[in-house]
């Protein structure tokens, strides 16, 4: 009896051991094909399946596993800005939120894209994408799906106002004044969040302007170009939006999700938004929590106009692939992001997840012509996209930004521009606190 | 002034006694080092060491993704914090915060732990982890719940409440300083009540029950006994209480960061301390920051002590 018990308290104890100590042994070995960890953006399944599919055309050679970064753009680049500083080499592959894609290219946290491997990754690509994921001429992230707001509205509201953005395009003023005169609110994004940047960059861009002139120079000789005719428009049409209580009572704390809350609601007019809201809206009509009318109510066009007959500039985001400069397997990371960014992979998140492809070979994909009937005005608004300002120090920027142009009813054309220059130069020179 | 000199004195006799020490004391005094030390070693490894690298660090111009950039500035960084509108607007919304609930929780928690005292056996322990639950909750998911509450496309707040004047289904409570305020005060003190009036509780425990009783026979009446008998005993009790929550309350960050992220003037210290570390990379500037903010919890400490007149160890029986 004591024998036996002896004896199965040792095989126990033996078990134990190997179970503890086996998984070691096989980080410690890295004797089979190299595991390669994508740090992606929250979505909804679509980059785990793609990474998936990645892994079994690599066929053993390498496999890939995803990290989720935390939701919002701003948290993910702290926390990637934060480890590459550090040298971390867990990390392979990372999506990567266009404006931030300069602070991280500049210290050389990315990298080094090999030229066939660039020359490939643009063969196809629509220009706004290209141009996002380029720093100092050189291309240091590969597009992988590119995103560009629409001006979404209600079918009935805009013939009331005797509007058709679909075959005119309409300007701010125009939506402006059929909100006003038909007590509706406007869908716009007003929240002290980087949205509101997403919505002055447009403005300010669509009016003719930039809000840098010289987005590449070095902190203290970057010159702001709001004070400007072009930036004195965008502050009219933000603070006439806000005094004349256009975005609703909720427009101080709107981002894109309460906008689009708003425009499924009884006094939604027109919305500047991303499409995942036509995803989101035809989730919840499945659901039963909104009625079939409100979809067939809805209706999309090019982003609206500042000057009427100028082509508007909507805004352009998206994801773009980065590889990690202290990556040990910087070879496989390449081959495997040129994998992730395929046509087919491509249209397959836009049909799946809602987020359009970089890739113009993308949008001929049938599923996608199904899931989003829009995907032409989205190709067409990304060849239009002006993307944010391309600098390593976009985080002051956009945050200036937001100090000086927030609450929207406080946003003064006479005063605004020239008080947010003042601030954002005097912070990027170290004079002042953010 | 008579603490102060007592402790001066009582140091001097120490160490005029000092060759007399008995080995027994002198063996005591070692063991409490052999006990004590290692929780010594591992306290500077991690709090003074962090310490005097921000303090380091504050007097260079350093960016996390520009390393090559640094350099030294000297009290640079100092300048341009204490001169600018935004360390001062945050210091003061702080203060205003740290005040006002500091004040209403010890109101609050000493009615509860009067009640918690008070209360019969059987209903004694279920009263205290009903009063507790609040506190056992997770900072982070009590803003929210607080945020989505008064969110004005969300929350109940506005609906339920609307027969109060100013109060309507329009009203943004998160797009006023005043309602952000109010609201991320409440959660505070919604949340942390139940700690202070922990803290009362023990020190009401320690009121000798004879002097109540002794104050009752000679006929005073139950405001006087709080106010000669009750409140002085628990004086230690009272300024404990007030420290950790005066020291929690000016450090608020999760309440700020979940429901305004500092936008219509609700900036706090801690979250500017915050955005220009983690959020903007600038180490050198956060660092200094962080400093300064560290001096104000120190001024907040001595003050405390200094206006309480407490010797901690006089109130763990040690004199």
């Amino acid at each position: 009896m004591g024998v036996h018990v002896r004896r199965r308290s040792r095989n126990l104890a033996i078990t134990a051991a190997v179970a503890l100590v086996l998984p070691l042994a096989a980080c410690a070995g890295e004797s089979g094909p190299p595991t390669l960890i994508w740090y992606i953006n929250p979505d909804n399944g679509g980059q785990v399946e793609i990474a998936r599919r990645c892994t079994d055309a690599a066929a053993g050679r390498y496999t890939i596993t995803t990290e989720v970064l935390p939701r919002d753009a701003a948290s993910q680049r702290e926390q990637l800005a934060r480890r590459l500083a550090a040298h971390d080499s867990s990390i392979d592959i990372m999506s990567l939120d266009p404006p931030f894609i300069p602070e991280l290219a500049e210290p050389g946290f990315l990298a080094p894209i090999p030229d066939d491997v660039a020359a490939k990754a643009s063969d196809g690509v629509v220009q706004g994408a290209i141009d996002g994921a380029t720093w100092k001429g050189k291309l240091v992230a590969i597009p992988f799906w590119a995103n560009t707001q629409l001006l979404w509205y209600r079918k009935s509201v805009a013939e009331k106002a005797g509007l058709d953005p679909s075959t005119t395009p309409v300007t701010w003023q125009q939506i402006m004044d059929a909100a006003r005169d038909q007590d509706k609110f406007l869908g716009v994004q007003g929240a002290k969040a980087e949205s509101l940047t997403v919505w002055i960059n447009a403005l300010v861009e669509s009016a003719g302007g930039h809000i840098l002139e010289n987005p590449e120079a070095p902190a203290d000789e970057i010159t702001l170009g709001l004070d400007t005719d072009a930036g004195r428009a965008a502050a009219d049409i933000v603070g006439t939006i806000g005094r004349d209580g256009l975005g609703g009572p909720g427009l101080p704390t709107a981002d894109e999700n309460a906008t689009m809350t708003v425009f499924q609601g009884d006094r939604g007019s027109f919305m500047v938004n991303w499409p995942f809201v036509w995803s989101a809206t035809n989730a919840a009509v499945a659901d039963g929590t909104l009625d079939q009318s409100l979809i067939d109510d809805i209706g999309w066009a090019l982003y609206p106009q500042v000057t009427e007959g100028t082509d508007s500039r909507p805004p352009y985001g998206g994801i773009s692939l980065g590889v990690g400069a202290f990556s040990n397997h910087t070879d496989f990371s390449f081959e495997a992001a040129q994998c992730i960014v395929a046509p087919e992979n491509q249209s397959y998140y836009f049909a799946t997840n809602g987020n359009p492809p970089a890739s113009v070979a993308a949008y001929d994909d049938p599923q996608v012509a199904k899931a989003f009937p829009m995907a032409d005005v989205i190709r067409e608004s990304l060849e239009q996209a002006a993307p944010r300002p391309q600098t390593p120090y976009y985080n002051e920027v956009s945050i200036g930004l937001q100090e000086t142009w927030h609450p929207p009813i406080s946003v003064n054309p006479d005063t605004t521009p020239q008080e947010s220059t003042d601030f954002i130069t005097s912070v990027l020179r170290g004079e002042a606190l953010l | 002034m008579t603490t102060a000199d007592t402790v001066v004195t009582d140091g001097r006799a120490r160490r005029a006694r000092k060759p007399e020490r008995s080995e027994r004391a002198r063996d005591e005094a070692r063991l409490g080092w052999l006990l004590a030390g290692p929780a010594f070693v591992v306290m500077i490894a991690v709090t003074v060491y962090p310490i005097l690298q921000a303090f380091f660090d504050s007097l260079y111009s350093y960016r996390l993704t520009a390393p090559a950039d640094r350099e030294f500035v000297g009290g640079q960084n100092y300048a341009v914090v204490l001169t600018d509108p935004v360390w001062w607007g945050a210091f003061g919304v702080t203060t205003l915060i740290t005040v006002v609930t500091v004040l209403v929780e010890l109101v609050l928690g000493f009615a509860l732990a009067l009640v918690m005292h008070r209360a019969i056996k059987s209903v004694r322990t279920m009263l205290r982890t009903v009063i507790l639950v609040p506190y056992g909750i997770i900072t982070v998911v009590s803003a929210f719940a607080w945020f989505y509450a008064f969110d004005i496309n969300s929350g109940f707040v506005n609906h339920w409440f609307d027969w109060v004047p100013g109060v309507d289904p329009d009203l943004n409570w998160f797009a006023h300083q005043g309602t952000s305020l109010f609201v991320i005060c409440m959660s505070e003190i919604w949340k942390t009540t139940p700690f202070i009036s922990l803290l009362l509780l023990a020190g009401l425990a320690q009121v000798p029950t004879e002097l109540e009783e002794a104050a009752q026979v000679d006929g005073a009446t139950w405001w006087q006994r709080m106010q000669r008998v009750v409140l002085p005993n628990m004086r230690a009790a009272i300024m404990v209480a007030v420290l950790f929550r005066a020291l929690d309350a000016f450090r608020i960050f999760d309440n700020v960061f979940i429901m305004t992220n500092g936008a219509n003037g609700t900036d706090v210290l801690s979250l500017v301390a915050y955005r220009t570390s983690i959020g903007r990379l600038e180490i050198g500037m956060g660092s200094a920051i962080s400093v300064l903010l560290f001096l104000c919890v120190i001024l907040i400490c001595f003050v405390a002590i200094k206006l309480f007149k407490v010797d901690l160890a006089s109130a763990r029986g040690e004199k």
